[in-house]
């Protein structure tokens, strides 16, 4: 488990599991959202077993206040991708992790991807803190358990857990961890912090 | 520490709690579920159940019927338990073209979707305890 694939697409070993069609494992996953360049694709490249992969949706961009439901006379597409990893965890287990962009027009990427998801590590860079904001409204609103992951970059001013959750106005049990995406222990941390937060939140 | 510049301060958008965003796209009418009831999350394990070799008749009907190629692209790599993600990335196919496919193709046969392991809409505490576990191995 955990070796790294060569290039982006080459898988590497199959897993056991991936060559058994007889029976599929639990496949379960974890979102990972944050804004542009705050190191979603690193902490998910960190923990993952394979390259992350790159999947694209193709989006209808509507303008702003239309109602979605009257036809659309200016259509205008764009592409949207999410990059992902996978993790074995056990023989008839598998978690993936999927990055997504934070902004709010991605919003319907959301819908999609936190239908059965365990939750959100929502990644925030304190020098652009406000980017992540509409993810947290977002989880929020669904009530998916998400946490707070602080991507420390070198060079930059290092706040308190205690001062980001007061800026983002966070209740008490979300939890605020400090991380380095680059490191796999730390990004293990995070997502062992999540789980944990998933699990007091689940009904007994 | 030295707090160089102060934080900026979210206020919550309270109004969002319970709203859902409204844009109709066609899997979120249907919850991502096939006419069949094939659940196609992207985490969602799919596999062939032919070899394309064996595989004289065309298929019939749908968008695979118009996207043959991609078809058997999408037979080919499912020759290995493949999430519906993975489909997508490894053939280069938007998420919803090779949902639609995997869809047709499962109605016809050819792909097994697998369950996704667990009812409901979010894991239950049993799975949480697996992963945590899974997790700490690791």
């Amino acid at each position: 488990m955990g070796a790294k694939a060569a290039a982006p697409g080459d898988e590497g070993e199959p897993q056991g599991w991936q060559t058994d069609r007889s029976k599929a494992p639990v496949a379960t996953k974890i979102v990972v959202a944050g804004g542009f360049g705050v190191g979603k694709t690193t902490f998910v490249g960190s923990v993952s077993e394979i390259t992350p992969l790159r999947t694209e949706a193709v989006m209808t961009v509507a303008s702003e206040g239309l109602d979605d439901l009257v036809a659309i006379p200016e259509k205008a597409t764009t592409t949207v991708a999410m990059d992902f990893g996978r993790i074995t965890l056990d023989a008839e287990l598998v978690l993936y992790l999927f990055g997504t962009p934070g902004q709010k027009r991605f919003w319907f990427m959301w819908d999609d991807l936190v239908r059965g998801a365990i939750g959100a590590v929502v990644m925030a860079d304190t020098r652009r803190l406000t980017e992540c904001f509409p993810a947290l409204d977002y989880f929020e609103s669904c009530g998916l358990p998400y946490i707070v992951a602080v991507n420390h970059f070198e060079g930059t001013a290092r706040y308190a857990p205690e001062d980001v959750r007061e800026a983002l106005s966070l209740p008490s049990y979300v939890a605020v961890v400090d991380i380095d995406a680059r490191r796999r222990e730390s990004v293990v941390d995070a997502l062992l912090t999540l789980v944990r937060q998933a699990l007091d939140a689940a009904p007994a | 520490m030295t707090l160089t510049h102060p934080l900026p301060l979210r206020v919550p958008d309270r109004a969002a709690v319970g709203r859902r965003p409204a844009r109709v796209r066609p899997y979120s009418l249907t919850g991502g579920r096939h006419r069949f009831g094939h659940v196609l999350r992207v985490e969602t394990f799919v596999a062939a159940l032919d070899d394309p070799g064996e595989w004289p008749e065309p298929v019939t009907g749908g968008l695979a019927a118009l996207l043959m190629p991609e078809v058997r692209a999408i037979i080919g790599l499912c020759r290995r338990l493949r999430s519906v993600a993975e489909v997508s990335a490894l053939l280069k196919m938007p998420l919803g073209v090779v949902r639609v496919l995997l869809g047709d193709l499962a109605d016809q046969g050819r792909i097994r979707v697998y369950g996704i392991g667990y009812g409901g809409c979010r894991p239950d505490r049993a799975l949480l305890e697996r992963v945590l576990s899974g997790l700490s191995r690791l």
